[in-house]
């Protein structure tokens, strides 16, 4: 997928760190003592059986649940109780598992939501669409539709998103997370419940993103190969800890990774 | 037509003239970012200037063959007349070729240079550089991914023409270089080479003159009356000699605006948008706009679903008749007219056809109930039967002589005989020069005489139209010697919306048989509104109900055959619905959607033979090519049905002789 003459990015310092973080539901143990860190400009993958706290790492992120112990850095700055409106308008972006669309509205209208953080101009002049919040708005369209050729959606600009296949959805909220321009852009299994054709449309998406606009990218997802493909670094998780993390060659030949995958007889 | 222009034998130069006398008019245009951007025929002239001098830069010669590669975009147009100005050959490929057949084709023009479209395009050019060693520079349209590539060989196009325009400006040396180059060419050189798809063996480069294509070009406009001010929208590939001529050929000539969509999947949206005046579409684009309208009819409240029927039954009876200005009662002008109001013309709106004056369709036989559907709402649909060695124009339908089942009357300029075995000839100005480094079969394709053998049977009827009904070396016989023309056979099938292609053998057997391909619109479609569950076309394609209701088709198909002329003999016995989609990725259709009947057979060759040994179902294995090239294999058990022939009603002697 990349052209051969591509030179390698060289992944800058930790964009965000995750120290010794555990999370509790009452009793239930999501999370135990979880570290590692997400390097500028690169793409990590979180894989992992089900209910191995993958999704519960993702929302600690971007501060939908705090974290019981440790910490969490994002460009050097610790947050202890982050909510989720501050890690977007500090630039974490991100997409769910199960689509999260306002499905009443068209394309456009979702992806303009998402430029909703960087309006400046104030309720009452958008009320009017006079003076400086038209110019805003021609500003912010014209960054719209950048997105909407990027993802290659123009044919459904205008088509409330509860209408679409499951797939173009899913290209809708990748377009809505990119609205807001993140420097991290957390992806919930960007594939799941795609064919082929669609994962290989989005893989090529995730890579651009990645290399056109320098997002920094997390990842979690089923599908060994897209990760394998796709990701600089993986980190496994099993039962809510660490048990792998690395390139994907050395996860795919650590002994504890393939127990996870495969299980083991006891 | 003006003096001047008469003299203007080459595009370049109608180019320069048309910037004379329409310079604030617009030329063309393209929905980018979601807004139309345009540009006058005074931009597009300089634009081509600077263009020629930026690739004149990069080494392009008098003579040189430069590759075109990508949707319609105003670059890849304007690369035309920049190579053309320079007195260079453009040759326009297939965008979705896969990498194999581009490489063929690039090596044996020889290509130099190659503008593409985008990313997707740098990369599968990049992917065969190897195999065509002449190739030298890549030129790219839009930037995206590319942004990391090596770009020692590699170009943006709007980089290209700024430095032409730069150096323009700075070095008067190039104006005369322009000037000098553009003199140079004559209406005899080589214009543009367009290679044909091919239905057998390898794409063949069919060379056409400024001559040619400019007198196709006038053929089609005096014959329709374009000039200025009417539209068009460019979605057709550009490598098709249609699109040529229509969105690069009359345009300059007669000065149309050339509208360029922002993706193939917008066509429909754009063209509401421009409303357009003149359209060509191949017949599917049609079956598919009335596939769509009839199954969200389906979903209609009952009152519009009413008055939806009502109507069209009302424009099928009259509308055809008022169209072509015939005397119809007061009554029925009313009750057409209020049709219009409430049906006919919110549908002509959604599918942008409202302000159109003449809309074609060639490539393939048009279903008459479509054909009549679309010329009922008040469209001016016609049929033209055309090819690329002839720069298009063959036969066309003169206003009020609009036929579903005939291709219509000799073009202007065009002259037409039947060979003895049927086989239409013809010879025309358009006619091309011969096959690009294939003397042998521009040899066996052109009569000394320079008439042009069309491969197609046909024959005239008493009014003078002209009837094809197969490729000539296509129309088979049975054992018992009476007549198969697969392609007529294939094309009543296709007409009900269900079915989307088929396949029929028969030449040389004791009877005809078929393959289907269902059509997962129309079917998945009946399926939902009939509680039929299925997960994959694979598996709706082999469900019983799915079959039933094919068989239903095939049987009233025979039926119409059995009251044709000659015709009775070839109804099909047994037919099976194939596993998969025929596709040109895997080899069985060509890049226009026609089948390919000898890979086909020897594809599926088991199922052939189940299909003649009396066996009720066969296994198949079949490998499959993704796009990508990877490889894949699918396996299914395909059942087979039978049926009984209807009895023979029509006379045994019909109006086929011109067929034998």
């Amino acid at each position: 997928m990349r052209a051969p003459d591509t030179p390698v990015i060289v992944k800058g310092e930790a964009l965000l760190a995750v120290e010794n973080v555990s999370l509790r539901f009452g009793g239930v143990k999501a999370l135990t003592d979880v570290s590692f860190d997400i390097r500028k400009g690169e793409v990590r993958a979180i894989i992992g059986p089900n209910g191995a706290g993958k999704t519960s790492m993702l929302n600690c992120i971007n501060g939908f649940y705090h974290p019981s112990e440790g910490r969490i850095t994002f460009k050097g700055e610790t947050r202890r109780r982050m909510r989720p409106f501050e890690a977007a308008r500090g630039g974490i972006g991100r997409t769910f598992q199960n689509v999260a669309l306002f499905k009443g509205m068209t394309t456009l209208d979702n992806i303009m939501a998402g430029r909703f953080l960087k309006m400046r101009s104030g309720f009452f002049w958008q009320l009017l669409r006079y003076g400086p919040a038209m110019r805003e708005e021609v500003e912010h369209r014209r960054f719209v539709e950048d997105i909407i050729d990027f993802l290659q959606i123009q044919h459904i600009r205008k088509t409330p998103v509860g209408k679409l296949p499951y797939g173009l959805q899913k290209r809708v909220e990748l377009g809505r997370a990119l609205a807001m321009e993140p420097e991290l852009l957390l992806l919930d299994e960007p594939m799941a419940g795609m064919n082929l054709e669609e994962k290989e449309d989005m893989s090529r998406f995730i890579l651009d993103v990645n290399q056109q606009y320098g997002t920094t990218i997390a990842l979690i997802e089923h599908d060994m190969g897209v990760v394998m493909d796709l990701s600089d670094r993986v980190v496994v998780l099993e039962y809510g800890r660490k048990i792998a993390d690395g390139t994907p060659e050395e996860v795919k030949r650590d002994q504890r990774v393939i127990d996870a995958y495969l299980g083991v007889a006891h | 037509m003006t003096p001047q222009a008469a003299r203007d034998d080459t595009f370049p130069k109608l180019i320069a003239t048309a910037a004379r006398i329409r310079p604030g008019r617009t030329a063309i245009r393209h929905k980018d970012l979601g807004i139309w951007q345009s540009w006058t025929w005074e931009q597009v002239h300089d634009n081509v200037r600077a263009y020629a001098v930026g690739l004149s830069a990069l080494g392009l010669q008098r003579g040189d063959k430069i590759a075109i590669v990508g949707y319609n975009r105003p670059r890849l147009y304007w690369t035309m007349a920049a190579a053309q100005w320079l007195g260079a050959i453009p040759v326009p490929v297939y965008a979705d070729s896969v990498a194999d057949e581009m490489a063929y084709v690039l090596d044996h023009a020889e290509v130099v240079q190659a503008a593409v479209q985008d990313q997707e395009q740098v990369d599968k050019l990049l992917s065969i550089a190897d195999r065509v060693p002449t190739l030298r520079h890549i030129l790219y349209d839009e930037e995206r991914g590319l942004r990391d590539y090596d770009h020692t060989h590699l170009h943006p196009i709007a980089e290209v023409i700024e430095e032409g325009r730069k150096t323009l400006q700075a070095d008067p040396s190039a104006r005369a270089m322009l000037g000098r180059e553009l003199a140079a060419s004559q209406g005899a050189d080589l214009a543009i080479i367009l290679y044909t798809s091919g239905t057998t063996g390898r794409p063949k480069g069919v060379m056409l003159s400024y001559d040619n294509v400019i007198a196709a070009a006038r053929i089609g406009c005096d014959f329709d009356n374009l000039q200025e001010g009417d539209e068009i929208i460019a979605y057709l590939p550009i490598a098709w000699v249609g699109d040529h001529i229509f969105s690069y050929a009359q345009a300059i000539l007669a000065g149309l605006c050339v509208n360029c969509p922002e993706s193939p999947d917008t066509v429909i949206e754009d063209r509401r948008e421009i409303g357009t005046t003149y359209a060509f579409a191949p017949p599917r684009v049609f079956e598919n706009m009335l596939t769509l309208t009839m199954v969200r009819m389906e979903d209609a409240s009952a009152f519009k679903r009413r008055m939806f029927h009502y109507f069209i039954g009302h424009a099928n009876r009259v509308g055809e008749r008022i169209l072509n200005r015939e005397p119809v009662g007061l009554k029925d002008r009313l009750i057409y007219r209020l049709g219009d109001v409430l049906i006919f013309g919110p549908l002509r709106n959604r599918f942008g056809l409202t302000g159109i004056k003449v809309g074609y369709t060639a490539g393939e036989a048009i279903g008459p109930e479509i054909f009549r559907f679309y010329r009922a709402i008040g469209v001016n649909l016609k049929q033209l039967y055309g090819q690329t060695e002839a720069s298009v124009y063959v036969t066309m339908q003169p206003d009020g002589e609009i036929r579903a089942d005939t291709v219509g009357r000799p073009a202007p300029e065009v002259e037409i005989r039947i060979d003895d075995n049927g086989e239409v000839l013809y010879r025309s100005p358009g006619v091309f020069l011969g096959y690009y480094k294939d003397p042998d079969k521009t040899a066996e394709t052109k009569t000394p005489d320079g008439f042009v053998r069309s491969g197609d049977a046909g024959f005239f009827d008493a009014t003078g139209h002209l009837h094809i009904i197969d490729r000539a070396k296509d129309v088979g016989k049975l054992r018992d010697g009476a007549l198969f023309p697969p392609k007529y056979v294939e094309n009543k099938l296709k007409f009900y919306s269900n079915i989307k292609e088929a396949v029929a053998f028969g030449d040389g057997r004791d009877f005809v048989t078929c393959f289907i391909n269902i059509d997962l619109t129309a079917v998945g479609n009946w399926a939902e509104r009939n509680n039929v569950t299925y997960a994959s076309y694979q598996e709706l394609a082999g469900h019983p109900l799915v079959y039933d209701m094919i068989e239903r088709h095939v049987d009233e198909v025979n039926r119409s055959l059995a009251a044709e002329p000659r015709m009775g003999g070839a109804q099909i016995r047994r037919f099976l619905i194939l596993h998969k989609e025929l596709d040109a990725d895997d080899g069985e259709l060509t890049r226009t959607q026609k089948v390919r009947r000898g890979f086909i057979a020897d594809r599926y060759e088991p199922l052939i033979a189940a299909l003649y040994d009396g066996s009720t179902e066969a296994d198949i294995r079949t490998e499959v090519t993704f796009e990508d090239g990877r490889k894949g294999v699918i396996a299914a058990r395909v059942k087979i049905r039978d049926l009984k022939p209807h009895p023979i009603t029509a006379p045994a002697e019909g109006i086929l002789e011109a067929a034998e």
